[in-house]
C-alpha cells in the first residue's frame, strides 16, 4: 500500500506568485495513495526538511515528492533529508515546477494546471519506484602502465611515490619510448638522454615499479578497481634473472647486419641485442628472425661466451595474469612511413631522410658518433632542405588531417643545431605556417630565424629529385616572394606526421575504451575530463590521446597518474545504484544489449534453469556488472524481449509517467 | 466527437529530455525566464538512448498530440554513444509513423545543449505551434480501426 | 527431390550423425503441410513430405530443438537458412545441433490463392509443366502455376544457401528482387492515403498471434506482449494502445533482425501485407545506412546497435517525399 507524501514549495514568491501553490496541494491531496499534501515556504530549509522528515515517521511515508525546484538543483538534498528520516533516498521524487513551469509562464491558472500534472507525474513515478542501496566495490591497490615510454615512466614513478604498487608493459626490450632516440629537446636544448635515462634508472630501482619489458597485454576483464589483465611475456630466448647486461655476446654474435631500430634503421646491430647503452633493464634480447641457432640451429655462440648461462634457445612465451584497480594508457605514437609520400623521393634517395632519422644521424651515440653525415656517401652536408607537414593537415589518404604539433619547433631546433655546429651549412625550412604556442617555443623559432638565419619559406614542395651529381634538386614555391625556387640541396629532412601506435586499437577494444577515427584515445570530457577516458579506472597519459610535446606529455602523465591514485587511495568504489539489470527468465541472450554497451559492462554467463515440465535447460543469459554500468539506458531500448530494465528509469516508471502527463 | 476545433484546441504534448544536455538545457531557460507554452510536460530521462519508441507510441495511445525527444549533441552524449543509437532507431521509428500516415509534424528529434536555453524554448514554441496546427491526433488512436 | 532427401536423412539417421529429422508432413488436405519432427525411417517413409506446399521456414522451430539431445537434420530452404543464420549470430541456435541440408527453394504455391479462385473442396494438386491440375470433390479444376505461387516468393531475394552442411541440388545465386517496389508505391502515396491504408489493413487483424508465432525473429524467451511487467501486454482484440501498435512495435522489434522471409503475410488469415512494414524498415535501413541483410552472415553488425558519427538526423523523413 503507497503512502505517499506531498511537499509543495513556494520558494519565497519565485514559484508562490505564478502558481497557486496551495492549489496544488490541494489538488495533488487527492491523488491515489496521497496521505498528506502540505505546501510550505523554503523546502530546501532546514525546517522545510523537518517538515518532510517528521510527515515520514508520523505517516509511515513509502514515497516522497517534492514540488520545487529542478532535481538537477536539490534532488541530493532530499534525498539525504529523506535518509535521515529512515526512507530509502531512492523513493524521492521532484516535480520541476519552478524551472519548467513558474519561471516560464506568467499566467497563474494554466501555471498551477502544469503545476499540477507535474505533481501528478511524479506521484505516477514514485509509486513504482523501489528502494535502491550503492554497491560497493572494493579496489585493488595496484596500478598497470601500459608503454614504458616517459609517459608511462612519469606516471609510474609518479604511482609508485605515492605508495602503490605500478607494473609498467612495455612491448620493446628496454623502457625510454621515443624520447630515448630524440638527441637534444626544445626550446632548452639539453640533450633528451641525460634527463631521461636518469628518470628510466629511477623506475627501475623503484621498489614499488616493476617493468614487464618485451611484454604486451593480451586480455583485459573486469572494471574499474577490479581489472584482471593478462600480460605476454614475449620469448627473448634469454633469462632476465641472469643476464648481467655485460654484451659480450652483442660483441660476438656472428650476425652482425640486422636493421638497428634503435637508429632508425641507419646502421646494424646484431641478432642479439641489448637496444642502446642506458637500456632498461639491460638485458640481452635475441632477434629470432635473424638468429641462426634460432633459425636453423646452427651457431650457438652467444650461449658459449655468457658466463652467467643466460641464453635459453628454448624459452617461450610466456602468459601471467595480475589483478590492477587501475590502468594508465600510455602508448605513444610513431613517425607515420614516407614511403607514400612519391614526390619526396624517399625511397629513391638515402639522403632524403625523416625528422627521427635525423635525430638519430645528430646523436653521439648515433651512426656517425654525433657527426652529421650524409647518409649516401658520408659527406658533410652543405645545404639542407627541412620539408613541413609531411602527412599531417593532409586531407587525402595518404595522411592525417591533424596537426602533429611538434614539428614545427623540433625543425627549428633541428635548423639551430646545425648552424651553431657547422655555421657554413644553408637551412631552408619549407612551412605551411609555423606553429609555437608554448612556452618561450615563439622565442625559440625567431632566433632560429633571426639570430641563426635559417631561411624559413612559406610554401610547399612540389617534388624533390636525386641527381646524378649527388644532390637533391628540391623544388618549391615561396608564397610570400610569389616564385618559383629550385634548390639542390645535399640533405632532405622530412618532418613526418605522428600516428598512435598500432597497438593501441587492439588494446582500445580490450579496455572498451573509446577512439577517434585517428586511433587516438577519447577523453572522458575534451574539456573538464581530459586525461580520463569514458571508461571508469582506464587514464590516458602522452600521445594515446593527441599529439603533444616532451612537456605536455609529462604534465598529463602526472595528471594521470594524480587520477589513478585518487582511485586507489579508496578502499572502495561507491557505485551509482541506477544502473541496468537484466530479468534472466527473459533475456534470450541475443547480446544486442552488449553491443550497445559503451561500457562493456554486459556479460554473459550460460545458466541452468528449471523448467516447468521439471526438465533442466541450459540458456544464455545476460548480466550486468553494476559497478560498470553507468545507467545510460541504451540496452533497455536494444532489448527486443523487454528483460533489461534501468533502476530508477524503469520502462514502468517512465510509461505511468507518460500516462500521467497524456491524462 | 470532437473534430479540428482549432481555436479551443490545446495540444498535449511530452518531451523526452535527456538529463545530461537537454534536461538542463529547459531549467536553464526557466532561469533565464524565458517561456514556451504549458502544453509541453517534460519527462526527464537519463540519456535519449533510454527512449523506448514504446513511450513514444504510448504517448500518442494515451492522448498525445505531439512528442518530442531532445538529447545532447551528436558526440557530446554524456555517455559517449547514446544519442547515436537514438538517432538512428528515432529516424527509423519516425520513418515507420509517416508511412503508416501518421502526420510527419507530430514528431520531433532535436539536439540542445545543457546551454541552449533560448534554442530548447523555442523548439517547444514552434513545435507546440506545428503541432496545433495539425489539431487533435486522431490517427494514431484510429489505426486499428474505431469501425464508424 | 523428395526421394533423395528421405534417403539422405534415412542414412543420417542409420549412421548416426543425427537422432532426428526436421522437415514437412501432408496434413488433412494434401495441401496444408506443416512442419514434423521425424525419428525412424519409418515416420520418413510414412509421412515425410517435401512439395510445392512446403513453404514454412523450419528455423525458428531449431531454437527449441537444438536445445534438446542429440543432433538433429534440417532441411533448409535457401530463405530459411538466412533466418537461421541470424537466430545463430544471435546465440539462438546450438549450430553444433544442427545437420542442415540445404534443399532448393521454391517458387512454393498458396493454398489460399487457389482457393480464392473459387476452386474449393481440394483433395488433391499436381504440377503438370506448370499447369496445376487440381482434383477436387467437384471434379478436375486447372489452373496456371504461377498464378498460386506464394507472395513471398514471387518477390524472391535469393537462391543462395548462406550456412549448410550438404546440399541436394545446386546451389543458386543472390537475386535482384523487386520486393521494394510495394512499398515504394506506398510511399509515393500521400500521407492520408497511406493512413487509409493502413486504417484499412490494420482493422482486419483479429490478434490471432499467427504472424508472431510464426516470425522467425520473433523467438523471445517470454514476448513483451505476453509480460505483464512490460507496461503493453496483451493478448485479445481490444481497442486500446496495445492493440492498435502491436504491428508497429513487432516490426520495430524485429527490425535489423528481419531477414524479409515473407512467413509473416503468408500465415495470415486476414491477409494482411504485414510484410511491407518490416520491408519499409529494411529499405530505410538500406537507404539510410548501407546495405544490409540480416541472416547473410555472422558478423556484420545489425544497424540498430550500431551507428555512425555522421548518420542523417531524423528530419530526412520529414524532407522527403509527399506528405
Amino acid at each position: 500500500m503507497n503512502r505517499i507524501g506531498v511537499f509543495v514549495c513556494h520558494c519565497g514568491t519565485n514559484i508562490a506568485s505564478t502558481v497557486d501553490v496551495k492549489a496544488v496541494a490541494e489538488a495533488l491531496s487527492h491523488e491515489r495513495g496521497v496521505v498528506i499534501s502540505q505546501d510550505y515556504q523554503y523546502m530546501c530549509s532546514e525546517s522545510g526538511q523537518n517538515l518532510v522528515k517528521n510527515a515520514i515517521k508520523e505517516h509511515n511515508l513509502t514515497g516522497v515528492v517534492i514540488c520545487s525546484c529542478s532535481p538537477r538543483m536539490h534532488e541530493n538534498t532530499f534525498r539525504k533529508a529523506c535518509s535521515e528520516a529512515g526512507l530509502n533516498p531512492y523513493l524521492v521524487e521532484i516535480a520541476n515546477i519552478r524551472e519548467q513551469c513558474s519561471w516560464i509562464h506568467k499566467d497563474i491558472t494554466t501555471a498551477t494546471e502544469k503545476a499540477v500534472i507535474l505533481g501528478r507525474t511524479a506521484i505516477a513515478k514514485v509509486t513504482l519506484n523501489t528502494p535502491l542501496t550503492s554497491m560497493e566495490s572494493p579496489v585493488v591497490k595496484r596500478a598497470l602502465v601500459i608503454g614504458g615510454g616517459i609517459a608511462g615512466i612519469q606516471s609510474a614513478l609518479d604511482i609508485a611515490e605515492a605508495g602503490f604498487e605500478v607494473d609498467i608493459v612495455e612491448k620493446e626490450p628496454t623502457i625510454g619510448g621515443k624520447m630515448a632516440q630524440i638527441d637534444k629537446t626544445f626550446p632548452t636544448l639539453d640533450c633528451a638522454a641525460c634527463i631521461l635515462t636518469p628518470k628510466m634508472v629511477e623506475a627501475s630501482q623503484n621498489e614499488n615499479i616493476n617493468i614487464y619489458s618485451f611484454s604486451e597485454v593480451s586480455d583485459v576483464k573486469g572494471f574499474v578497481g577490479n581489472f584482471t589483465v593478462k600480460i605476454k611475456r614475449k620469448a627473448r630466448y634469454v633469462d632476465e634473472t641472469k643476464c648481467t647486461g655485460c654484451g659480450l655476446c652483442t660483441e660476438k654474435c656472428p650476425m652482425k647486419k640486422v636493421p638497428n631500430e634503435f637508429n632508425a634503421g641507419l646502421d646494424n646491430r646484431t641478432a642479439i641485442y641489448i637496444p642502446f647503452a642506458q637500456a632498461v633493464p639491460k638485458i640481452a634480447t635475441i632477434d629470432p628472425n635473424y638468429c641462426m641457432m634460432l633459425k636453423n640451429g646452427k651457431c650457438g655462440v652467444c650461449s658459449k661466451v655468457c658466463t652467467a648461462g643466460a641464453v635459453d634457445y628454448k624459452q617461450k612465451d610466456e602468459f601471467i595474469e595480475k589483478k590492477y584497480g587501475a590502468i594508465v594508457v600510455a602508448t605513444g605514437y610513431n613517425p607515420i612511413s614516407p614511403e607514400k609520400f612519391d614526390e619526396y623521393a624517399y625511397s629513391q634517395c638515402p639522403d632524403v631522410v625523416t625528422s627521427l632519422e635525423l635525430e638519430r644521424l645528430m646523436n653521439a651515440a648515433g651512426p656517425n658518433g654525433g657527426t652529421l653525415l650524409r647518409p649516401s656517401d658520408k659527406k658533410h652536408p652543405e645545404k639542407i632542405v627541412f620539408i613541413q607537414c609531411v602527412g599531417s593537415r593532409c586531407d587525402d589518404d595518404r595522411g592525417k588531417p591533424y596537426c602533429s604539433k611538434i614539428c614545427c619547433m623540433y625543425t627549428a631546433k633541428h635548423a639551430m643545431l646545425i648552424r651553431e655546429k657547422y655555421p657554413d651549412t644553408e637551412v631552408y625550412v619549407f612551412y605551411i605556417d609555423v606553429r609555437t604556442p608554448g612556452k618561450n617555443f615563439d622565442e625559440f623559432y625567431r632566433r632560429a630565424v633571426e639570430q641563426y638565419n635559417v631561411h624559413y619559406i612559406k610554401g610547399m614542395v612540389g617534388k624533390v629529385t636525386p641527381k646524378a651529381n649527388g644532390k637533391i634538386e628540391v623544388q618549391g614555391s615561396d608564397m610570400l616572394a610569389d616564385e618559383q625556387l629550385r634548390i639542390d640541396a645535399d640533405l632532405v629532412v622530412l618532418a613526418m606526421a605522428i600516428e598512435p601506435d598500432k597497438s593501441a586499437r587492439p588494446l582500445a577494444t580490450m579496455l572498451t575504451t573509446q577512439m577517434d577515427t585517428n586511433d587516438f584515445f577519447t577523453e572522458a570530457h575534451p574539456k573538464l575530463r581530459p586525461v580520463e577516458s569514458a571508461t571508469a579506472g582506464i587514464f590516458l597519459s602522452g600521445v594515446c590521446q593527441g599529439p603533444k610535446d616532451i612537456p605536455e606529455t609529462v604534465a598529463q602523465a602526472s595528471a594521470a597518474a594524480a587520477k589513478a591514485i585518487g582511485l586507489l587511495c579508496k578502499n572502495s568504489i561507491t557505485c551509482n545504484p541506477c544502473v541496468a539489470h537484466s530479468d534472466e527468465l527473459m533475456c534470450n541472450g541475443c547480446s544486442a544489449c552488449e553491443k550497445v554497451c559503451p561500457y562493456g559492462a554486459i556479460t554473459y554467463e550460460n545458466k541452468e534453469f528449471r523448467m516447468p515440465d521439471r526438465t533442466v535447460a541450459v540458456r544464455r543469459v545476460a548480466s550486468v556488472n553494476p559497478a560498470v554500468c553507468q545507467g545510460c539506458g541504451a540496452c533497455t531500448v536494444a532489448c527486443p524481449s523487454g528483460a533489461m530494465d534501468l533502476n530508477g528509469f524503469s520502462n514502468s516508471q517512465i510509461m505511468a509517467e507518460v500516462d500521467a502527463i497524456c491524462k | 466527437m470532437q473534430v479540428n476545433d482549432s481555436k479551443n484546441f490545446e495540444p498535449v504534448i511530452a518531451a523526452f529530455c535527456c538529463n545530461w544536455c537537454s534536461y538542463a538545457g529547459a531549467d536553464l531557460s526557466g532561469t533565464n525566464r524565458l517561456s514556451y507554452p504549458t502544453n509541453v510536460k517534460i519527462i526527464r530521462v537519463p540519456c535519449s538512448c533510454r527512449v523506448n519508441p514504446m513511450f513514444i507510441l504510448r504517448a500518442f495511445q494515451r492522448g498525445a498530440d505531439g512528442v518530442i525527444i531532445c538529447g545532447c549533441h551528436p558526440g557530446d552524449c554524456h555517455y559517449t554513444s547514446g544519442n547515436y543509437f537514438t538517432r538512428r532507431r528515432i529516424t527509423l521509428l519516425y520513418s515507420m509513423l509517416d508511412f503508416l500516415g501518421i502526420e510527419r509534424n507530430r514528431t520531433r528529434l532535436e539536439w540542445v545543449s545543457a546551454a541552449e536555453g533560448a534554442k530548447f524554448a523555442s523548439v517547444m514554441e514552434q513545435f507546440t505551434e506545428d503541432v496545433r496546427k495539425l489539431g487533435p491526433n486522431r490517427r494514431l488512436e484510429d489505426l486499428r480501426c474505431r469501425k464508424k | 527431390m523428395q526421394e533423395k532427401m528421405k534417403q539422405r536423412a534415412k542414412e543420417l539417421l542409420a549412421d548416426g550423425t543425427v537422432n532426428r529429422v526436421m522437415g514437412w508432413k501432408k496434413g488433412e488436405f494434401g495441401y496444408d503441410t506443416t512442419p514434423a519432427v521425424f525419428r525412424s525411417a519409418e515416420e520418413i517413409d510414412k509421412y515425410f513430405v517435401c512439395d510445392d506446399f512446403t513453404n514454412s521456414n523450419l528455423s525458428k522451430l531449431l531454437v527449441k530443438e537444438s536445445k534438446k539431445d542429440g543432433v538433429i537434420l534440417a532441411f533448409l530452404k535457401p530463405c530459411d537458412t538466412y533466418s537461421f543464420n541470424q537466430l545463430l549470430k544471435e546465440h539462438r541456435i546450438d549450430r553444433e545441433k544442427v545437420y542442415i541440408i540445404g534443399i532448393p527453394g521454391g517458387p512454393k504455391l498458396d493454398a489460399e490463392i487457389i482457393k480464392s479462385k473459387g476452386i474449393t473442396g481440394i483433395t488433391g494438386v499436381k504440377n503438370v509443366n506448370y499447369t496445376l491440375v487440381i482434383d477436387t470433390i467437384y471434379g478436375e479444376e486447372k489452373m496456371p502455376f504461377y498464378e498460386a505461387v506464394s507472395v513471398k516468393c514471387k518477390s524472391c531475394k535469393s537462391k543462395k544457401h548462406v550456412i549448410y552442411d550438404e546440399l541436394i541440388g545446386d546451389d543458386g545465386d543472390i537475386l535482384e528482387s523487386d520486393r521494394f517496389d510495394e512499398v515504394e508505391k506506398l510511399e509515393n502515396m500521400t500521407s492520408r492515403e497511406r493512413f487509409d491504408f493502413w486504417q484499412r489493413e490494420l482493422s482486419k487483424c483479429i490478434r490471432c498471434n499467427a504472424c508472431k508465432n510464426v516470425c522467425p525473429a520473433c523467438t523471445c524467451e517470454k514476448c513483451v506482449f505476453d509480460n505483464p511487467k512490460s507496461g503493453i501486454e496483451n493478448k485479445a482484440v481490444s481497442d486500446s494502445f496495445e492493440e492498435k501498435l502491436f504491428h508497429i512495435i513487432r516490426a520495430f522489434h524485429v527490425a535489423g533482425r528481419c531477414t524479409d522471409c515473407g512467413e509473416c503475410s503468408r500465415v495470415c488469415p486476414q491477409n494482411i501485407p504485414l510484410h511491407l512494414l518490416n520491408r519499409k524498415f529494411i529499405k530505410d535501413i538500406n537507404s539510410l545506412y548501407g546495405e544490409y541483410q540480416a541472416g547473410a552472415d555472422l558478423d556484420t553488425k545489425n544497424p540498430l546497435t550500431d551507428y555512425s558519427t555522421d548518420d542523417c538526423e531524423p528530419s530526412i523523413v520529414h524532407e522527403r517525399g509527399v506528405e
